[in-house]
This record gives structure tokens, C-alpha cells and sequence, in this order.
């Protein structure tokens, strides 16, 4: 599919508006001041509306106009941006979003109760009188020269300037005129090309910011110029004049210096120029293309060195280099930031702390850490139940935080860094911690665990995971049906990624999450283990070290090494795997980092570094739990790649089961 | 001399003969939609901790997909490979998504259409084989044939 359907961009480009709308109106409830987020608010209505209307979305633009009617007195100063207006104006938001996506749902019942919500608070007391009413001063009609010269192309654009130079007639009493001087004689004349200059002479009580306002979507295709004359068409005193005078240049001058930094029109229309939509699926097989062609060059790779032809293998050196490349860039271009999913969110704690009584700051950080799109994608789920359960079961009723001493605000704290090549996302609450009894209890109750059974700290945490269960004392409507945490855990883990609790009594929960940076290539290192061959992700890998078989003897009945005065335990992987053939004489300790912790796996042969597409396992291998995956070597036969947190754990069990067995 | 056949019934099955205390039987495979390759086979890889009728994967044609041996399931002694052996390469449903799989075969006898009106009903007793794995029993040039679930068997 090349060509999009109008209405498909409309639909897409609505949506990053309203995306954008939302988070400034989200920002507007903690910062009713800024202008700049009124700004940006006004615009993104003013697009939906103009596109709304042209793409036949008549009932989109009819309510985007009242909503806009409303917030123009918001952005005028005329009344403030308080905490109701915000509400309602999300759902004012939700409100467009319905009449798009599902224009028949969408009751007009609703819409209307909005619009008479804002209305009724745009018209209700407004701020103090002072500011309400405008001076004198401002009042007065002010004479400006405003010369006007769009870019040739602006037709084509599919702009008339027709209609600008009405908007400005309505600003006030206008006289335009029209200036020929670069319309070339008429065998030369493209139609299409806009050549006519206006200048006008606009009376009005309106400001220069008013006045730029009518070109605001165009203001990167034109030149405008505007001048105030210093004799009022009204008749005034001279002081006035004097002092009109001196505020003017002023005025103009601000949105033009916060142009520079705001995201105002003329930049966005830059960014527009540099950035591209590309359908998901597109990227998704060019990734797969590339990773086609990366196992193709490892084949080409291995034929070349292994014959003696070096025209050949400069070839497959160079080809080697492109792949790489091409692979990083392709990579690269996958990768999305945190924030478009951060952004997210701030919605649903507006809504949750609304519904729950609970005041929450709602705290990111780290929103430019990038992962690749399709685990931004699978991670949307998780984090909203990790947020749910965080306000919902971690922060405090606010009388119950007043008796702790806390600030009767909670706080949430969603933060996303880097951690060598995977990242690390934590969602972090200043609730009452997670009650250790109480999940006991809870979990003895719903017999996952045995009475009496000794059961760690960690341990007891890791009940939460378990499938069915809950602790929420009452079952609310947003947490505590028992649907959750065990598949937040499955969809991590599906992931190759991993979910830590830990948690401070009093003092809140800390739930991270780490993932790899990407699903489809890794670097790997690829080991031989009797006569297999396998691959362990670098990520995991901390050193490779020689393992002596005395060691093996010295270590008797334990398996743990010296490693430079740290204790190692080891696995020797022949055993777990069961291996064919020779032991090697001289096995290898690789080791590799868990969390925290460093396990030694104890191989037969290190082959090298390999990049590796990572191919999932089927669904019939559903069962097996010590690889995360395979891929395909260049010899054109698969290898199994490690998943190592599962196989020490698998490991670890196996170890535990054999100590009962001897001690028996 | 265990075998496996291909044929195919109403719903197009590939058949499998098995040679089974002296006698040959033949497992019908039943592939639903269409057989996608028949091959010679392949170099497998072990896939430790998977279950012993899932013993190894394979790549074919650049999709690595398992490799099972439904003889395991049915307990019918495994033999070397021989000239005979060939991996046939079918879709499945498992919990309603498609998945590939490779399936040891003794011998593939050839791709047909057998009738369900030749079907006899599964007997309870006199089984080696578990009866849950077996969706009908027919016949093919008057023998007996077995026509698994493989959905089941493999599942």
C-alpha cells in the first residue's frame, strides 16, 4: 500500500494532535499560567477544526469550534485555566476522538453537555476585574500597516488568502489594497503562483499577536510585516497616543522571541519536512528483510573463509561491513522514545486520582530513553496495570498519609534508563509498601502456598505473580480481580525481560522492570556444548575465563570457583543439556551477570561473537524454558539461544531437588 | 520395517504406515489444508528440556520450525534413518493458531484422498495406542490405517 486515503492521513494526523492537546491540557492543570501550553492547546483545536472541515468532518468541526469558542477566552487571560476547565476539556477531547473514530457512538447528547459545561465555566466568574476588563488603553483602536506577501506556492498549498484577508477584515475597519508589481505580464503568468502582495491598513482594537494570529498556520510560507502608525484613527489624547506608542513594539516583539523557543507554527513545519510516516508493518518487514539478509552474509561470510579466494573475501568482509549497517540503522530507526509512552499515562492517573479521592503527582523521567517500537508497544499494558496498582493499592488514602506525616499528595514516579544493553523501567509509589503478612495470608487462604510453609521476603513477593491472586481487601473497579500481575509478569518474560519488587514499609514500592533493548537482533556469543552449538546474549556475558577441571574436583559437592576472591557458583551446561559427545579437555567458564549476581556456565568450546536474529519458538516448544529463542546459523542450521536467568533458576531447582534426593 | 505413509481423506490425509509386530500399519497424516513440502532430511538441532515426541528443530527452507516424531507418541519402536526417511512438513492448529511442524517419516507412500465412509470406529480394547491421539481408523488398499489427532498428539 503506497497511497494513503485523505481521510487516513486526517485520521492519523487528528491523532497526534490530540495527543498532543491532551498532554498540553494535562500540563495546563499543574501550570494554569503558561501561555505557551494555552498556545499550543488553541492551535491543535484550530488544525482540528480547519482539517476537520475539509476532510467532511462536519460534526468534528462543529464541536471543535465551540470547544475552540470556549478556550479562546482561556487564551485571551480572560479567565484562568483552572482545575474543572481542564477536566472538562479532556473530555471534550475523548468527546472528538469518538466522533472520529466512531462517529455513530458518539451521542450528540454528550457533546452538548460538554460545550454547556465549558461554557458555563468560561462564562462563570471570571478573575479579578482588573484583568477582566482591559484597560483603557488596550481598548483603543490602534491604525496598522500590514504588508502582506505569501510564497508563490501558497495556492498550491491549497491556501487562499482570500479568506486570510477576510479573517483580518473581521480584526476591524480594513482597507486593503493589492500590489502588482511582481505579476509578470500575462503569456508569462503562472496561474498557480501566487504573485499579488496586499498591503492593508487595518483599523483595530486588537494586538499585533491578534493580527499575526490570522497567518498563524502560514507564517513560514509568508512575509508579514506589521506596523502600527502612531495616530490612532480614534480620536484621543496625545498622552495616550505617546503610551500606545511605546507598548506596541513590545507587544509585537514577545511572540516573536518566544517563536524561537515555543513550538510555534514556523517550526513545526520544519519538523513536518524532516520527519516521515511510515506504516508499522513496513518497518516490521524491513527489519525482518534485514535480518534475512544478516544470516545470508553469515553464510557468505563462512564459505569465503574457508576457501582461499581473497577477491572473494573482501567481498564478504565489505558485505559483512554493509549488513552491520545497514542492520544498526534499521535498528535505529525502530527505536522510539519512552515519552510517546509516558505521555500516555498521564492521562489514566489524572482520571485514576480524580476517581479514587487520591491526589497523585505523577513524576517521569528519562523520556527520550529509546526501545524498540515493538516493545514500546507491548509494554503499554503492563505499565497501565502497574500504574493502576500503584495508586490504587500503594498510595494512601490522604487522611491515612496524614497520619503517617506524608504530604497528602501521593507521588508516582514512572522513570526509564539505560543499564549497559538493556533498560530499565520502574514505577515507583510513596504508598504504604507491600504488607509481607498480609500477601501470606492471602495467598495461604487461596492455597498457593501451604501454611506454616517457610516463605522469604523476596519469595513472598514473588506470590503476587502467582496466577489469581489478590490482596485488595475490597475488589474496586480498576484493581483486584485477580487479572494482572501474573500476565504483567508473562508479557516481561515473553519479552526476555524481567520484573524485581522491592519495597520499604512506609516508605512505598519499587517494581522494575528490565528489558533488552531490542526484540529482533542481538549481539551473541556463540559456544559449542557437546556437539551443539548455542548462543548466549552478550548483554549477559561478563568474562570468559578458563575453567580447570581440577577446579571441578577441588569444588566437590559444591559448585562454586574463586574468582578473584568472589564466590562463582558454576553450571556445567553437558549436564543440564544432557550433552553428546567428548567432553572438551579444555572447557570454558563463561561468566555471566543475573540481576545482581554472577553465575559461571561452563561450556566446551567458545566459537565467537555472532549477530543474531532472534526467530521466536514455535508454539509446540512452548514448554521449554531454558531458551528464549533460536536463530540460524551460517552453516544454515539453527542454534538455540540461552535464556539464562530461566536455566540458572531451572538449574538452581535441579540442584535443590538432588540435595533432597541425597539427604534422604 | 516401521513406516510412514501420506495420504489423504475428505480432508486430505497423508498416511504413514507403521510395520508394528510384524504386521504394516500406516498412520494416515492428517493435514487438513495442504502439505506444504516433503524433504529429505535435514541436520537437527536438540532442543534440551523439550519433550520427547519434540525432540529437535529444523530449518527449512529458512523457517525454523519443530521437528516431531509422532512415534514416540504412539510408542512405535524408533528406527535410524534410512533412504526411506523423510520429513514432511504440515500446518497445524494449536488453540486455533497455524504452526508448522516437521513430522518424521518412515516412508511416504504417496499423497491421496481417502473416504470417511470407509471409517471404522476407534476400539477401546486391543489398543497399544492411547485413543485420544487417534481421530479415525480406515482403510487404504485394504489395510488398516490410522489416522491421528495430530492437534493432540503433538500438542
Amino acid at each position: 500500500m503506497t497511497e494513503l486515503d485523505p481521510t487516513e492521513t486526517f485520521r492519523l494526523e487528528v491523532a497526534d494532535l490530540l495527543e498532543g492537546l491532551e498532554a498540553a491540557l494535562l500540563d495546563l492543570g499543574q501550570r494554569p499560567d503558561d501561555r505557551e501550553l494555552i498556545d499550543t492547546a488553541f492551535r491543535a483545536l484550530h488544525t482540528i477544526k480547519g482539517s476537520g472541515a475539509m476532510f467532511g468532518f462536519d460534526r468534528v468541526a462543529a464541536f471543535t469550534h465551540d470547544f475552540e469558542t470556549a478556550f479562546d477566552l482561556i487564551r485571551k487571560g480572560k479567565i484562568d485555566a483552572h482545575r474543572e476547565i481542564v477536566t472538562v476539556a479532556l473530555s471534550a477531547k475523548d468527546y472528538i476522538q469518538m466522533l472520529i473514530e466512531d462517529p455513530d457512538g458518539a451521542d450528540p447528547v454528550i457533546g452538548e453537555a460538554i460545550v454547556s459545561d465549558l461554557s458555563r465555566y468560561v462564562n462563570g466568574p471570571s478573575r479579578s476585574p482588573a484583568l477582566a476588563e482591559p484597560s483603557p488603553v488596550e481598548r483603543r483602536e490602534t491604525l496598522y500597516t500590514i504588508r502582506v506577501a505569501f510564497d508563490p506556492d501558497v495556492l498550491r498549498n491549497g491556501t487562499n488568502p482570500l479568506h486570510l484577508l477576510d479573517d483580518l477584515r473581521a480584526l476591524g475597519t480594513c482597507e486593503v489594497e493589492a500590489i502588482i508589481d511582481d505579476v509578470p505580464t500575462l503569456d508569462e503568468l503562472d496561474t498557480s503562483d501566487c504573485l499579488l502582495k496586499w498591503s492593508v491598513r487595518l483599523s483595530t482594537d486588537h494586538g499585533v499577536a491578534d493580527i499575526e494570529d490570522v497567518f498563524m498556520f502560514i507564517r513560514d510560507e509568508m512575509k508579514l510585516e506589521i506596523t502600527p502608525e502612531t495616530e490612532p484613527l480614534a480620536v484621543s489624547k496625545v498622552v495616550e497616543t505617546a503610551a500606545l506608542a511605546s507598548v506596541a513594539p513590545i507587544r509585537k516583539a514577545a511572540p516573536e522571541a518566544a517563536s524561537t523557543e515555543k513550538a510555534d507554527p514556523s517550526r513545526r513545519g520544519d519538523e513536518k519536512a524532516a520527519t516521515v510516516r511510515v506504516q508499522a508493518e513496513r518497518l516490521d518487514e524491513l527489519m525482518d528483510r534485514v535480518g534475512e539478509l544478516v544470516i545470508a552474509q553469515a553464510r557468505l561470510s563462512e564459505l569465503a573463509h574457508s576457501g582461499t579466494d581473497l577477491a572473494i573475501k573482501s567481498i564478504a568482509e565489505e558485505i559483512e561491513r554493509l549488513a552491520s549497517g545497514l542492520r544498526d540503522s534499521t535498528m535505529g530507526v525502530r527505536m522510539v522514545p519512552m515519552g510517546s509512552l509516558f505521555g500516555r499515562f498521564r492521562r489514566l492517573v489524572h482520571d485514576l486520582s480524580r476517581d479514587l479521592g487520591k491526589p497523585v503527582e505523577f513524576v517521569t523521567i528519562g523520556e527520550d530513553t529509546e526501545l524498540d517500537k515493538t516493545m514500546i508497544e507491548r509494554l503499554a499494558d503492563p505499565l497501565v496495570h502497574l500504574i493502576r496498582n500503584a495508586i490504587d493499592h500503594g498510595v494512601e488514602n490522604p487522611d491515612r498519609r496524614a497520619v503517617s506525616g506524608k504530604s497528602p499528595t501521593g507521588r508516582i514516579e514512572l522513570a526509564a534508563r539505560y543499564v549497559g544493553a538493556q533498560v530499565l523501567v520502574t514505577v515507583k509509589d510513596d504508598g504504604a509498601g507491600l504488607d509481607a503478612a498480609r500477601i501470606r495470608a492471602k495467598a495461604e487462604e487461596q492455597g498457593l502456598i501451604a501454611p506454616g510453609a517457610p516463605c522469604g521476603e523476596q519469595e513472598t513477593y514473588q506470590l503476587l505473580f502467582a496466577p489469581g491472586f489478590s490482596t485488595a481487601a475490597v475488589v474496586s473497579a480498576l484493581s483486584g480481580r485477580g487479572v494482572g500481575m501474573d500476565v504483567v509478569k508473562r508479557t516481561i518474560e515473553a519479552m526476555r525481560g524481567s520484573i524485581e519488587l522491592s519495597t520499604v514499609p512506609g516508605e512505598g514500592t519499587t517494581v522494575t522492570l528490565r528489558l533488552p533493548l531490542t526484540l529482533a537482533i542481538i549481539e551473541g556469543l556463540l559456544i559449542r556444548v557437546g556437539d551443539a552449538r548455542y548462543i548466549i546474549p552478550l548483554s549477559a556475558v561478563e568474562e570468559c575465563v578458563a575453567f580447570n577441571p581440577s577446579d571441578d574436583q577441588k569444588s566437590r559437592g559444591r559448585s562454586f570457583l574463586n574468582i578473584r576472591g568472589n564466590l562463582v557458583p558454576f553450571i556445567k551446561l553437558r549436564d543440564l543439556f544432557d550433552a553428546e559427545g567428548e567432553p572438551a579437555e579444555h572447557p570454558r567458564n563463561i561468566i555471566i551477570s543475573i540481576g545482581e549476581s554472577h553465575v559461571g556456565l561452563v561450556v566446551d568450546q567458545i566459537i565467537g561473537s555472532h549477530q543474531t536474529v532472534i526467530k521466536s519458538l514455535s508454539k509446540l516448544h512452548s514448554d521449554v524454558a531454558m531458551f528464549s529463542g533460536v536463530t540460524i546459523l551460517g552453516d544454515g542450521s539453527a542454534a538455540l539461544i540461552l535464556d539464562v536467568a530461566q536455566l540458572v533458576s531451572i538449574a538452581q531447582s535441579r540442584a535443590e531437588t538432588q540435595r533432597i534426593a541425597e539427604a534422604a | 520395517m516401521p513406516q510412514i505413509h501420506a495420504g489423504a481423506g475428505q480432508t486430505r490425509d497423508a498416511a504413514a504406515p507403521q510395520a508394528f509386530e510384524g504386521l504394516t500399519q500406516a498412520l494416515m497424516i492428517s493435514i487438513g489444508g495442504e502439505i506444504f513440502a516433503i524433504v529429505d532430511p535435514v541436520p537437527t538441532t536438540r532442543v534440551a528440556g523439550a519433550r520427547a515426541h519434540l525432540p529437535s528443530l529444523i530449518n527449512v527452507r529458512g523457517n525454523i520450525i519443530p521437528l516431531a516424531d509422532i512415534r514416540v507418541r504412539f510408542g512405535m519402536p524408533i528406527t535410524e534413518a534410512s533412504a526411506d526417511t523423510r520429513i514432511v512438513v504440515l500446518e497445524i492448529k494449536i488453540d486455533g493458531d497455524p504452526v508448522t511442524v516437521g513430522l518424521i517419516s518412515d516412508k511416504v507412500y504417496e499423497v491421496t484422498e481417502v473416504s470417511r465412509a470407509q471409517t471404522q470406529p476407534t476400539p477401546r480394547i486391543g489398543m497399544h495406542w492411547r485413543a485420544e491421539f487417534i481421530r479415525f481408523i480406515t482403510k487404504w488398499k485394504d489395510e488398516f490405517v490410522i489416522v491421528p489427532d495430530l492437534e493432540r498428539a503433538l500438542g
